[in-house]
């Protein structure tokens, strides 16, 4: 009973012994905090990547892919079929991206992967749909133009996100106004002949985008990209509109004033960059730009053709959402030349899978994976495909666990020599208590008891101060932010709006179990040394 | 005013305890009666570097029952390491103790500790009370050493009320709540007997008790021994070095030269 009298009252009367228990406070309350936030960012990795990647891929190894999905399909759900919900067959093919800033400027051409997406298909990606930037689109994807109405506030940023003034224009209402700016400028250019390279260069350009309803191999000319060397007048290649929707009309002039070309919706990265923390656009819905990627035959050669954005994908994981480019699937296999003219079976170079719910990934992967030949079809999940993202955020987890665990434990080194300190201070005490009957045992439960009650308040405190700090580590940050004149968290930097946090509760009982622990821990030897004391010596002690 | 010594203490030592006050009124002197304390040829060394330093050598000291023993002696004659042996608080290098009638300083631990826990009280010069704790948790920290949280808990109440009633006949009734700093060092060692009679021990062992303390206290701290002894018949073994306060024990015996000579 004694013990914990006076470890009450030493706890009580020594505040050094709780001066020595302070980095054990930080160190709980820190490991807390990194823990919880890098919690949150893998979460919110996972779930971006996870909606951006279907659950398992089927992929050819090839660029030409591989013939007949709707087969491929039927073998998979024959297979596996109670773990499959749905299938979407999909292209992927590296391409080029050319498009002309501001209608006058230099071209800016970009590497992308461009995807065909069945945009038909029923289901197709809620996951995709919700990351684009008009609310219709979000509701029902459509390859269409729409009028205006655009997202001027980012959706995903729940009121943090600054605006974006010039997504206000986007739609028709831009599209109308670029061309007649097209047109009143060509008129100028041809007016004065020193303008006229360049601008006579677009009016091509324009010329030809009227034309490519059939895959154009490019002569080298095209190839280059280097439209200037081609004479400006070419009117006799007879336009037909590249619009799937407008197709059918006839030999007609393409009016880039009331029609579009086939729909295609970009990366926002790809269109846009930051400047002091607003995002600026360089393309906006309603733009035209050209696509350059190889065919499916053998050699591959390049084709190009002419798109009309009509919408922004913003996934917030920047590796997708600055090399992201999707067109409609049968447009693409078209181009590609990836139909077989004579049946009317297309090609494709993957099928997403998505599960049922609750489904065994890997179990699923490796059924899929016995029907294909491995030589010719990789299946992966996507897990797999972004295993090294993943594994490292779990590896700078793991390091910065090992780090802070660290300090609590050179902060276990500190109550193991306050506590030698205090058992020296009360070695007299120690043999009075001997000479009144106490056991070694009890004298040693009077150190050991004190050490888990400092781990205790040193903990408890810890991760009191740890939770109340994520809890509100977005205000802490904003005010961090407003007194030293600089966010902290910048999301321009980040993609994220918010410092994601997540605190989980086992992370949460281990990191207190073991600051805990290392205080108990510190404490056995001194509390040893005490317990061993002879007791007259420790009487006789001045 | 005996209540409290009478009912901390087992019924067999309370006996004890009335035996002897009948005898002392009866007039009869104290030789006769039953052995409770006995050294027999006590030898304790030190050594320092290489040297035996012998303290004891060859002591032998009985003690009756009801008796107030005083053990005179120089400073560094060996007194306080006799206590100790008596106490069993450190191990002779040869020679035994007895207490009523067991050889105490050959058993486990354990039961020595619990035996000084119940059955020897000490008392020290400089007092050694616990500095954190009150009067009345020093006077009740004997009986927390013996008890276990739950028993403790139960017993709680008489407990504290013994330990009160203690204080009061020490004469430290209204003192109760007070740190040791807070208390001069009379009244220190007033509490420091009210511990050492808590659990109602056969004897109390007395280190120089008076030796820290000026003539006028020295003086009451020996009264208050000598009623502790007369009214309840405690047996007393008093070591010190000062031949007034000896001479107010019922013996008197001389430590020299680490052995025992009567006065
Ligand atoms: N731990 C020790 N090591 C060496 N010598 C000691 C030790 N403890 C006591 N002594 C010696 O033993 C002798 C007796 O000491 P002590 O019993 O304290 O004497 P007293 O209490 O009569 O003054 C002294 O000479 C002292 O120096
Ligand atoms: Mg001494």
């Amino acid at each position: 009973m004694y013990k914990y009298l006076l470890c009450w009252r030493y706890l009580r009367s020594r505040y050094i012994a709780l001066a020595s228990i302070v980095s054990v406070t930080l160190g709980v309350a820190t490991m807390i905090v990194v823990n919880a936030v890098m919690a949150g960012f893998a979460r919110e990795m996972q779930q971006r990547l996870h909606n951006i990647l279907s659950d398992v891929v089927l992929e050819s190894h090839s660029l030409e892919g591989f013939r007949d999905p709707e087969w491929h399909m039927e073998l998979m759900q024959r297979a596996a079929g109670d773990d499959i919900e749905r299938m979407v067959a999909a292209v992927h093919v590296p391409a080029m991206l050319s498009f002309q800033y501001g209608g006058r400027g230099e071209w800016i051409t970009r590497p992308v992967t461009l995807i065909g997406i069945d945009d038909e298909a029923p289901e197709q990606a809620a996951e995709f749909r919700q990351y684009l930037q008009h609310p219709q689109n979000r509701k029902q994807f459509s390859f269409r133009l729409r009028d205006g109405g655009y997202d001027v506030y980012d959706h995903q940023a729940q009121d943090r996100g600054t605006p974006r003034p010039e997504m206000r224009h986007a739609g028709w209402t831009h599209r109308r106004r670029m061309a007649e700016l097209r047109r009143a400028a060509a008129q100028f250019g041809r007016q004065s002949p020193d303008a006229s390279s360049q601008q006579g260069a677009h009016d091509h350009r324009a010329a030809e985008d009227e034309q490519s309803s059939t895959p154009s191999v490019p002569d080298d000319a095209e190839l280059r990209g280097g439209d200037t060397a081609r004479p400006a007048q070419r009117p006799s290649r007879a336009a037909r509109s590249a619009d799937p929707f407008a197709r059918g009309g006839t030999e007609r002039r393409f009016d880039p004033r009331t029609e579009q070309h086939t729909g295609l919706v970009m990366g926002i990265g790809l269109a846009s960059f930051r400047l002091e923390g607003t995002d600026r656009f360089l393309l906006l819905p309603g733009d035209d730009v050209r696509l350059t990627f190889p065919t499916a035959g053998t050699p591959p050669r390049a084709v190009d053709d002419t798109f009309t954005i009509v919408d922004f994908y913003e996934s917030k994981m920047s590796e997708y959402d600055s090399s992201l480019v999707f067109v409609p699937l049968r447009r693409l296999q078209e181009l590609r030349g990836m139909i077989e003219p004579e049946t009317g079976i297309g090609y494709v170079t993957s099928i997403q899978i998505k599960l049922k719910p609750g489904r065994e990934l890997n179990q699923v992967r490796d059924k899929l994976r016995a029907l294909f030949p491995p030589q010719l079809y990789s299946v992966s999940t996507w897990r797999d495909k972004q295993g090294a993202l993943l594994a490292a955020v779990h590896m700078e987890t793991a390091i910065l666990n090992v780090l802070l665990f660290l300090i609590i434990a050179v902060a276990g080194f500190g109550i193991l020599a306050i506590f030698f300190m205090i058992v020296v201070e009360k070695t007299r005490d120690i043999g009075i208590l001997k000479s009144l009957g106490a056991g070694g045992r009890g004298i040693m439960g009077i150190f050991l008891f004190y050490g888990l009650l400092l781990g205790l308040v040193g903990s408890g405190a810890g991760m009191v101060l740890g939770l109340a700090f994520t809890q509100n580590i977005n205000a802490i940050a904003d005010a961090l932010g407003r007194l030293t004149g600089r966010p902290v968290f910048d999301p321009d930097i980040y993609y994220f709006y918010e410092i994601p946090a997540l605190i989980e509760w086992p992370t949460v009982t281990w990191i207190v179990l073991g600051a805990l622990g290392i205080a108990a821990l510190a404490s056995v030897l001194p509390a040893r040394r005490a317990a061993r004391l002879h007791p007259v010596e420790a009487l006789r002690y001045e | 005013m005996s209540e409290a010594v009478r009912s901390t203490r087992s019924a067999a030592a309370s006996s004890h305890v009335e035996a002897a006050a009948s005898y002392r009124q009866t007039g009869r002197t104290a030789s006769g009666r039953r052995i409770q304390l006995e050294a027999r040829g006590l030898k304790k060394s030190y050594f320092k570097a290489g040297h035996e330093i012998p303290v004891l050598r060859g002591v032998n000291l009985t003690v009756q029952q009801g008796e107030f023993l005083a053990v005179i002696g120089q400073s560094g004659s060996g007194k306080s390491t006799l206590l100790h042996l008596l106490a069993t608080l450190d191990g002779a290098d040869a020679g035994e103790v007895w207490l009523d009638g067991m050889r105490i300083d050959n058993l486990p631990r354990r039961r020595r500790d619990a035996l000084r826990n119940r059955k020897l009280g000490m008392i020290f010069q400089f007092y050694h009370l616990l500095p954190e704790l009150t009067a009345l948790e020093n006077v009740l920290a004997p009986l927390m050493i013996a008890h276990g949280l739950w028993s403790w808990l139960r017993h709680r109440r008489s407990h504290v009320q013994n330990a009160r009633r203690l204080l009061e006949q020490v004469g430290l009734g209204q003192r109760w709540q007070h740190l040791p700093r807070e208390l001069s060092g009379g009244e220190m060692q007033r509490t420091a007997i009210a511990r050492a009679l808590a659990p109602g021990p056969a004897v109390l062992l007395a280190d120089e008790p008076t030796g820290n303390l000026d003539q006028h206290t020295g003086a009451e701290i020996m009264q208050l021994l000598r009623s502790l002894n007369r009214q309840h018949g405690l047996t007393i073994v008093m070591v010190t070095h000062d031949l007034a306060n000896a001479q107010q024990a019922h013996r008197v015996v001389r430590l020299v030269e680490g052995r025992i000579e009567s006065a």
